[in-house]
């Protein structure tokens, strides 16, 4: 597995914490899914979600705090100097919203911050569409981590435009890269594993459904196997029918 | 005889005195804020009683024990038996899927079945009809109980409650954190508005991705709307995010109420344990009664029945989580 900005990820699930029933099943999820990184927004509480954020904290996994909410790269990297003091750390998931309904990152603002964050010494790991000269771009800004949507954020829709998500892992093959936003299934997740993927980052999945732990243990078990898959190098698909025991030598009957 | 001592005069105390009360207790209140008014957060609640659509983002005490809260409150001030309509937009409608596959006791209504039980809502599709739940004034039922408790003999004490008290019952809400330490604020926004134009009977919920929005009739055309959940311990002020998601949703309700008039702006701190469930603890002398979260009115009488079935029974309900007498 690639590092993050030098640092090993135990699994390839980061699960984030909003819209849980309540904390105490957040917490569960955490700990039947083994998740190794929560993501968490800081916009909306602004300096008063101490007693939440204490509880992030103690799930004891790496905590990548992201600028859900924002809509200019002002407020992004305001947030972001806020994260870096509560949370304690560099990293930072980028997220600049450009579409209200589709929830859309605004690329264009996004490699704007990417680049003043990088410079204030971030690691950026930003939210990003399947276009490959963003991705570029972004990279040339001192991203080291790329993470395309696999659909609007919430929708369940899995990977929209997997055709666009190849093309993305063979142009940077050395670049970590997390399937972020979309996934509604477990089979969406093995499948962005399959691909080659390195991670996959969903929430609105496992905390809106019925059980929300159970869902995470799902997701886990679905990632797993589609990393165990891509490893393991997959036959390709083909029109016929190839048997698995030889025909000839066989006793036939007339 | 004993005097018990309930400590705080929201939506938890009241009930805990209400119920000793009526189990035949003595009882006095202590709050240093007077009678029930804007200090606690229940004066800002929206007051539905509603424990099966609370169901679709809640565990399985809050439907159960919830039911207990239409008769007692029945009991106490006026209900009104009229159900929750829940509604939503045609690009939320897997929203609507969802919230009937987590709740139960309601049947699905159309367009023309949704304009019959609220002539106001127009452009609805499809809705799901809680037949029976209920709502009621919050600010209401706090005056009806306290003076219920007056005339039964009840002492308030506006001041602190003394120090080394025994047979006393904490019902101060987040204000007992120093004591209940996995106590937690959730910050919760609302608003009241004027809008004799539109007409709506019972209260009318619009599903929405990003926040359940509820609108309550409080008569005379006057409405609760609320409410965000953010976990934040702040409660200074309504942010302007808040309050253009509320009053866009009341507007995708009946645009009508565009033309509302603001009446007032609440802001306060929900008080929760981790699983957002109520708690009933017994340290030494003092009981604590807690974490009633988002659902002070609708689970604050099973709180205080088992408040009451410990402090004078001495039995256990599945609130206490904790007894060291």
């Amino acid at each position: 597995m690639k590092t993050f900005y030098g640092t090993d990820l135990p699994n390839p699930l980061m699960l984030g914490t909003a819209q849980y029933p309540s904390p105490a099943i957040l917490e569960q999820a955490f700990r039947e899914s083994e998740a190794g990184v929560a993501t968490v927004s800081l916009r909306r509480e602004s300096g008063a979600g101490q007693t939440f954020w204490q509880m992030i904290r103690d799930l004891g996994v790496l905590v990548l705090p992201n600028t859900a909410g924002c809509h200019t790269v002002k407020e992004a990297v305001t947030t972001a100097h806020m994260a870096r003091e509560v949370f304690d750390t560099k990293w930072i998931k980028l997220e600049l919203i450009g579409h209200t309904d589709s929830l859309q990152p605004d690329v264009f603002q996004l490699v704007e911050a990417a680049r003043i964050l990088t410079e204030d010494g971030f690691q950026v790991f930003p939210y990003t569409t399947d276009d490959l000269i963003v991705g570029e771009r972004l990279l040339a800004a001192g991203c080291e981590v790329l993470m395309p949507w696999g659909a609007p954020i919430g929708s369940g829709r899995g990977l929209n435009n997997e055709y666009a998500l190849r093309a993305m892992r063979a142009e940077f093959p050395g670049v970590p890269l997390v399937i972020d936003a979309g996934i509604g299934l477990p089979s969406h997740a093995a499948r962005a594993m399959e691909l080659g993927y390195d991670a996959v980052l969903l929430n609105t999945a496992v905390a809106r459904a019925g059980d929300p732990p159970a869902m995470a243990r799902a997701m886990m078990q679905a990632t797993l196997a589609g990393q165990l898959a891509h490893q393991a190098d997959p036959i390709e698909a083909r029109d016929m029918a190839e048997a698995s025991t030889p025909v000839i030598g066989k006793a036939f009957l007339s | 005889m004993t005097i018990w001592s309930v400590i705080g005069s929201g939506v938890a105390g009241l009930a805990v005195a209400s119920e000793l009360v009526s189990r035949g207790a003595q009882v006095q209140v202590f709050d240093p804020g007077g009678p029930p008014g804007a200090h606690g957060c229940s004066w800002w609640a929206g007051g539905m009683l509603a424990p099966w659509c609370e169901y679709e983002n809640a565990e399985e005490p809050v439907m159960r024990l919830g039911q207990t809260a239409l008769d007692w409150w029945t009991a106490r001030t006026q209900v009104q038996r009229c159900g929750t309509l829940v509604v939503a937009n045609p690009r939320d409608l897997p929203d609507l899927r969802r919230f009937a596959r987590r709740t139960e006791a309601f049947v699905e209504v159309d367009q023309s079945e949704i304009s019959e039980l609220e002539p106001d809502l127009h452009d609805f599709p499809k809705g799901l009809h809680f037949a029976q739940e209920a709502h009621l004034d919050p600010r209401q039922a706090l005056h009806d109980l306290y003076r219920q408790l007056q005339d039964q003999g009840v002492v308030f004490h506006r001041k602190l409650a003394p120090s080394r008290l025994e047979n006393a019952i904490d019902c101060r809400g987040r204000h007992a954190r120093e004591v209940l330490h996995d106590l937690r604020g959730v910050k919760g926004e609302m608003l009241v508005i004027r809008c004799p134009e539109v007409t709506l009977t019972r209260p009318v919920r619009l599903l929405h991705p990003r926040m359940p929005l509820y609108i309550v009739p409080r008569g005379d055309g006057v409405y609760m709307l609320g409410a965000t959940m953010i976990e934040s311990e702040d409660s200074s002020r309504i942010t302007a995010r808040s309050m253009l998601e509320l009053l866009s949703a009341a507007y995708a309700l009946n645009p009508a109420f565009g033309e509302a008039e603001v009446l007032e702006i609440g802001v306060d701190l929900r008080p929760a344990f981790p699983d957002n469930l109520p708690r009933i603890r017994r340290l030494g002398h003092m009981i604590y009664a807690n974490g009633l979260y988002r659902h002070g009115y609708l689970l604050a009488p099973a709180l205080a029945q088992g408040v009451a079935d410990l402090a004078l029974e001495n039995k256990h309900s599945e609130m206490v989580d904790e007894d060291r007498a």
